[in-house]
């Protein structure tokens, strides 16, 4: 849906997005993560068509950037960095001016239904200067989704948002996924990504990694198990580093924390031969590292 | 074409409500057409208006006296210097506009989102130009026929009224008035571009008016005398000045200059 190669940008002399390959599949939420100043926001504004690219080539929808802008900006819907909403129109005409530049048929119908599926309807006769920062971060995206986008663009939807404002937006992008559109989503939220997201690209200026969550924590990480034990000894702590499938051990406290290989097949064994040293074990359970500690050995 | 009017729309719905604006498009205007009557209607009812002759003015402008008496002639001396004042309107109004219009738009960053949506920059341009030229122009206009009909009512025979309404008038309100308006918004977008504060984009721009209002200034101390030829060498100066002005707005008008450029 979303295809980049090459794709590089400078200011002067400042490079700003560097030698990019991307490639984002239709129907899928892609999460771009990195650092500030990592060229998110100028990705962004070039697979939007807002700005050109200093090399490199770019595909949106089969439309190539650079040749056919307004295409993509008629299939593409955006939320910009700041959500540059006119502070002295009302919520509705802040709406219905886009609808019109996007040349939506049915004005006021989209406008209602936007308005009124981000919870704005009440307030739609206000002005938008009167709007709390959640509210114009909803008015911004119910912007973007007017002309029914297949393709969505979303610089930090939920940046400075408070934790149940922050899980409705999440919700939103959620259920627009599940109409099938294509969602490419920047964000700084590690949590979000995780559990938002398909696939993850982490930049910095350049690639650095792309992949599912999950393949990214196998490929940087042994996958981990932890066993709780009613008492621990170091002699569990030997028998377990003698299983030959075991790639690290450690006690902590009366857990061992163990790096396998393939836990699903060792873990049985592992078991197995705690037990029969005489081992007490109350839990098992797999350490999940955090895509923060994927993304902060990435970025380092 | 129809973005145009939509961009235009929004303009209205917006920048009116800015009331530094709404001052000058209004109170300009009003001020403009309620001088020039003031004096006329003291002129009218002072009695030292009798006693005047086409001697006590400057020659140039006797000749355009043919046939009236010294009374009205006097009178279309001191009005004629109004024709210039009018189009003080067509250059201010625009430039006070655009200036919000754009630095408005600009430090609020509302442009990306428009810049996102498939409306071309021309339209944008010209929706913005329309939006601070129109209510200008309306202006000038209905300032201008109140002003016809006043002198109507508060002169004595058709001699002033002719003059007033006559082609060399007509012209410079009709044509050269809208070519200065513009002028004026193409040099507002170029100030604005640069520009930060709208106060300040507005100040500037408003040097637009310096050379009208050295015209004005020649014509009051008899340097010069605006007549139909000037007017018309006027408009072609003018149109010629809007087209160069007009490419170099446009020019950095870009989408991308917008963007990151437009600081
Ligand atoms: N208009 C511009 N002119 C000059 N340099 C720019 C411009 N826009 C961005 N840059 C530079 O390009 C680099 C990438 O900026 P960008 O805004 O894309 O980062 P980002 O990943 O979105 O950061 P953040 O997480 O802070 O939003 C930065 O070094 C920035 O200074
Ligand atoms: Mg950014």
């Amino acid at each position: 849906m979303i295809v980049a190669k090459g794709l590089t940008k400078r200011f002067g002399d400042v490079l700003a997005v560097d030698d990019l390959d991307l490639d984002v599949k239709s129907g899928e939420i892609f999460g771009f993560l990195g650092p500030n100043g990592a060229g998110k926001t100028t990705t962004i504004r070039m697979l939007s068509a807002l700005i050109s690219p200093t090399s490199g080539q770019a595909k949106v929808a089969g439309y190539e950037v650079g040749r056919d802008d307004n295409e993509i900006r008629r299939i593409a819907g955006i939320l910009t960095e700041s959500p540059g909403l006119y502070d002295r129109l009302s919520a509705e005409r802040n709406l219905s001016f886009f609808a019109e530049l996007h040349d939506v048929e049915d004005v006021a119908g989209q406008v209602e239904r936007y308005l009124r599926l981000l919870g704005l309807w009440d307030r739609r006769g206000d002005v938008a200067a009167t709007f709390s920062k959640g509210m114009r971060q909803k008015l911004a995206i119910a912007r973007a989704m007017l002309h029914e986008p297949t393709v969505l663009f979303l610089d930090e939807p939920t940046a400075g948002l408070d934790p149940e404002m922050a899980r409705l937006v999440r919700e939103f992008i959620g259920e627009l996924k599940d109409e099938g559109r294509t969602i490419f989503l920047s964000t700084h939220n590690l949590d979000e990504a995780d559990r938002l997201c398909d696939r993850i690209a982490v930049v910095n200026t350049g690639l650095l990694a792309l992949d599912t969550p999950e393949a990214l924590r196998a490929k940087l990480y042994d996958r981990v198990v932890v066993v709780h034990l009613s008492a621990a000894s170091p002699a569990y702590e030997k028998v377990v580093s003698e299983q030959p499938f075991v790639r690290s051990v450690e006690l902590k406290d009366n857990k061992l924390v163990v790096g396998l290989d393939d836990p699903e097949k060792n873990n049985p064994e592992l078991i197995r031969a705690l037990v029969d040293a005489g081992a007490d074990i109350q839990f098992v359970g797999e350490l999940r590292r955090s895509l923060e500690e994927i993304y902060l050995r990435l970025v380092k | 074409m129809r973005k145009v009017w939509v961009i235009a729309r929004k303009e209205w719905a917006e920048v009116f409500k800015n009331r530094f604006v709404l001052f000058t498009v209004v109170f300009m205007p009003l001020m403009m057409t309620a001088l020039p009557l003031v004096i006329l209607y003291t002129m009218g009812t002072t009695e030292e208006m009798a006693g005047f002759s086409t001697a006590d003015m400057p020659a140039s402008f006797a000749d355009l006296c043919e046939g009236m008496s010294g009374e009205t002639c006097g009178q279309y001396f001191i009005v004629s210097q109004f024709m210039l004042l009018f189009m003080l309107l067509p250059l201010a109004i625009p430039a006070t506009f655009a200036s919000y219009s754009i630095v408005g738009e600009k430090t609020t960053r509302t442009l990306e989102p428009v810049l996102a949506t498939p409306v071309t920059t021309f339209e944008l341009l010209a929706g913005k130009a329309v939006a601070a030229a129109l209510p200008a122009i309306g202006a000038t206009w209905l300032s201008f026929s109140i002003f016809s009909l006043g002198v109507a009512i508060l002169t004595e025979g058709p001699g002033l009224l002719r003059q007033v309404t006559g082609p060399l008038w007509l012209f410079a309100i009709v044509v050269v008035g809208p070519l200065l308006a513009v002028a004026s918004v193409s040099i507002a977008i170029m100030v604005s571009s640069r520009a930060n504060d709208p106060r300040v984009a507005e100040q500037i721009s408003m040097l637009v008016i310096l050379p009208l209002l050295g015209l004005f200034f020649a014509q009051i101390s008899g340097l010069i005398f605006i007549n139909e030829t000037m007017i018309l060498w006027m408009a072609i100066g003018v149109t010629v000045l809007d087209v160069g002005l007009l490419a170099f707005a446009t020019q950095l008008f870009q989408r991308e200059a917008i963007l990151t450029r437009w600081k």
